[in-house]
């Protein structure tokens, strides 16, 4: 790690302001000379849009670029592409596929999704089937893959696939990046119970992969998505949020706008889940200082099932404290939107889509498995399909 | 933002409280101890108080003590929650010196941060920090007490009562000498920290601070200890959790270890996830209390609020989940369940500081 200071870079962004003036550059020029002076993300190698800097350095940069109104790279419709896809192409790729994908995946030119879940292979990931059998220098995978966000606009998918179904099932599946302009790849959107389409189903039909696009070995599959995945559970807010920060705020602010809603019994309910939203805040705030100062602690795994708790239960409260609003919605036309918009719509639709905070990611049945096996020490439930091999498995 | 963390400060504290408490407070003499005539462990008391100074932490140097802060209060509260320990810490350490603090003596103050003196504060252990000043005790023109007050935490022990009175010209804390009082000790739930009522019958007194200083005084003293009991509470819940999973990696039924079944092991991990909270509200409140912070009350109401009910529930599911041997005497469980039922209730229930809290954040009842 290079021993940059917080100066150093606050020096760089200077240099970067003023060779390419935010108020006269395209908004993508900028983002590309962001990347190529390195300070895209910051604890990424020098070359590949960093500086091998400290991570919690990013901060600094991201206030300077902010304070001169630089434009930003728009992370939440890229967000599967930078919390995952790019940790993994960084770890596994190979110089050539670093080269390639990093820089457009991170200025959002390229936007990128993940093709892991099957209707067969939920929370147990590696059951998955998807087919991928090799071809010269070629592999042709046939398969079925579903609730993947954004495919409808991704150039580009990390998928992993069963290349070995005689051996055990985390032992036999290939990681790949998948072209999704390729001949094969057919994306149908999915409606959910919100009404718009946000997942797709991914129907991959005799698609051609070069093998220049795997990264990690052959049969290495399960490692490398386990990169993947430690990544998306990890890339929770980075922002410290103030207090009342997102759904309590709103809710908050109802009850204070509308005494004519007010009940006691509701006024209990809220005060347990601002203290209960102040409580995850704190812990989020303590989760970071414990980042900063490079002692991460098991806390991390337990954020993201406090935070579907507590959604939840708050987009159920609200509902109730609309009174008869609560009863309409604001709006059921099938859209297929290319990121969640949780404040931008209405009670209604933030209940329904709350549900999804505890299955998407990694269900709150696995997190909790997670945490008592990695965090507390448990030991596991007996395991039937350790030794089986895949083609074995009762499916 | 505050700090949250520990400071190597911190944790070189923890160790030493823990070590010392490890080798003294073990549950076998705890448990024998609260069957005794004696059920406080005085001597421990001393080691604590005098030799580690610990009972003067947040006491300037100037007046007697260690000159550190409330966080490190916190730390020890933390291990004596760990550890259930008999001894009087919250209620001289904590509430009765951060009172004497607060009415700014510097007489008493010296003698209690060295130890030399055990304080408890006289108002009910139930008492909130909006409250209210309490009535129950007058003072006459000379600065005799009369009357009585119940549930005093750490009274049987203490050798000098600070006490809020109603005088003539308004509320006062006084200091009562022991001798001064009669101090009943009652049959307490919780069996390491023990209750007495109090009652003067024109008890001489020494006036602490009068009416202009003695309610932000009482209600800051209130504010300190419901603030900081949440990081004892904290410890309990650690040892309730710590110990219920030691427990079900060991204990096996239907020819596998207990704790391998997923129904308890998301119970288990629900626990978890509680502790991390309570710890962030704790480390908060502590760290407020330190600063002087203006969000003080905020912070101590979501730390109480949160910290009450997570002890709680660990300690009920601690007994529940090690099944027969949880509902036994010799098991040290109940204890904790004792400890973390009696604390729920002590310096304002949940229910009580989210209703302080309701006013503070401007979300009004219906």
């Amino acid at each position: 790690m290079s021993t940059l200071t917080a100066d150093d870079l606050r020096a760089r962004v200077g240099e970067l302001l003023a060779a390419h003036p935010p108020a006269s550059t395209d908004r993508l020029e900028f983002l590309r000379a962001r990347f190529d002076a390195g300070l895209a993300w910051v604890h990424y190698p020098a070359g590949l849009g960093g500086l091998d800097a400290p991570r919690e350095l990013q901060n600094v940069v991201e206030a300077e670029l902010a304070k001169a109104g630089a434009p930003d790279n728009n992370p939440r419709r890229i967000g599967i592409g930078l919390g995952m896809a790019a940790p993994t192409i960084l770890r596994f790729g190979t110089e050539e596929q670093k080269q390639r994908y990093l820089r457009p995946l991170w200025t959002g030119e390229e936007v990128w999704c993940q093709l892991f879940s099957e209707p067969g292979a939920g929370s147990d990931l590696a059951a998955l089937g998807t087919r991928a059998v090799r071809d010269g220098d070629e592999w042709v995978v046939n398969g079925q893959k579903v609730w993947t966000s954004v495919a409808h606009i991704a150039r580009f998918a990390i998928l992993v696939t069963r290349t070995n179904p005689d051996v055990p099932k985390h032992q036999g599946m290939t990681y790949f990046i998948c072209d999704m302009t390729d001949p094969g790849v057919e994306v149908r959107p999915l409606r959910q119970l919100t009404g718009e389409a946000e997942f797709n189903e991914v129907f991959l039909s005799g698609v051609r992969i070069p093998d220049a696009n795997r990264l990690g070995a052959v049969g290495e599959g399960w490692k490398v998505a386990q990169t993947t995945l430690m990544n998306e559970r990890v890339a929770i807010g980075g922002n410290a949020i103030p207090r009342e920060g997102g759904l309590i705020g709103m809710v908050s602010q109802t009850w204070r706008d509308r005494p004519e809603l007010r009940t006691p019994e509701l006024h209990d309910r809220l005060l347990k889940l601002w203290v209960q939203a102040e409580a995850a805040r704190l812990a989020g705030t303590r989760l970071r200082q414990q980042l900063a100062v490079g002692a991460p602690g098991p806390e991390g795994s337990a954020m993201k099932l406090a935070f579907a708790n507590l959604q939840q239960a708050l987009t159920g409260l609200e509902i109730e404290l609309s009174g008869e609003d609560g009863l309409r919605y604001d709006d059921w036309t099938l859209r297929r939107p290319e990121k969640v918009d949780m404040l931008g719509r209405g009670p209604g639709y933030r209940y329904l889509r709350a549900k999804g905070n505890s299955i998407e990611g990694g269900t709150s049945e696995v997190l909790r498995n997670i945490i008592s096996e990695r965090v507390l020490g448990l030991p596991s439930e007996p395991r039937v399909d350790k030794d089986v091999a895949w083609k074995d498995l009762p499916r | 933002m505050s700090d949250l963390l520990y400071s190597e400060v911190e944790e070189d504290l923890r160790a030493s409280v823990r070590d010392l408490l490890t080798d003294r407070a073990g549950f076998t003499s705890v448990l024998a101890r609260t069957e005794s005539a004696e059920p406080y462990d005085l001597k421990l008391w001393r080691t604590l108080a005098a030799d580690l100074g610990l009972a003067g932490l947040a006491v300037p140097e100037e007046m007697g003590g260690q000159g550190a802060s409330y966080r490190e209060v916190a730390v020890v509260l933390e291990e004596l929650g760990r550890s259930v320990a008999p001894v009087p810490f919250l209620g001289s350490a904590v509430l009765a010196t951060a009172a004497l603090l607060a009415a700014g003596d510097t007489e008493l103050l010296p003698r209690l941060a060295g130890g030399e003196l055990i304080g408890a504060l006289a108002v009910p252990l139930t008492t909130a920090p909006d409250a209210g000043f309490p009535d129950g005790v007058s003072a006459n023109t000379e600065g005799a007490l009369s009357g009585s007050v119940r549930t005093v935490a750490d009274a049987s022990v203490a050798d000098v009562l600070i006490v809020p009175a109603v005088g003539p010209d308004g509320p006062g804390l006084y200091a009562v000498e022991k001798a001064g009082a009669t101090v009943t000790e009652v049959v307490s739930l919780d069996l390491t920290r023990r209750l007495a009522d109090v009652s003067f019958d024109n008890a001489s007194s020494r006036l602490l601070t009068g009416p202009s200083g003695a309610e932000p005084a009482l209600r800051q003293a209130l504010l300190v200890g419901a603030g900081l009991l949440a990081s004892e509470q904290v410890g309990v819940a650690q040892w309730c959790l710590d110990e219920t999973v030691a427990y079900l990696k060991q204990r096996y039924q239907f020819g596998r270890p207990v704790g391998s079944f997923q129904a308890l092991k998301h119970r288990l991990a629900d626990l978890y996830l509680e502790i991390v909270s309570a710890r962030a509200t704790a480390r908060y409140a502590a760290d407020t209390l330190a600063t002087g912070d203006s969000d003080v009350p905020v912070a101590v109401a979501v730390a109480q609020s949160t910290c009450s009910a997570v002890a709680l529930h660990t300690a009920e599911e601690s007994v529940q989940l090690h099944g027969g041997i949880g509902m036994t005497w010799e098991h040290p469980a109940h204890l904790y369940l004792k400890r973390a039922k009696s604390s729920e209730l002590a310096l304002g229930t949940p229910g009580r500081h989210r209703a302080a809290l309701a006013g503070l954040v401007n979300l009004p009842p219906a």
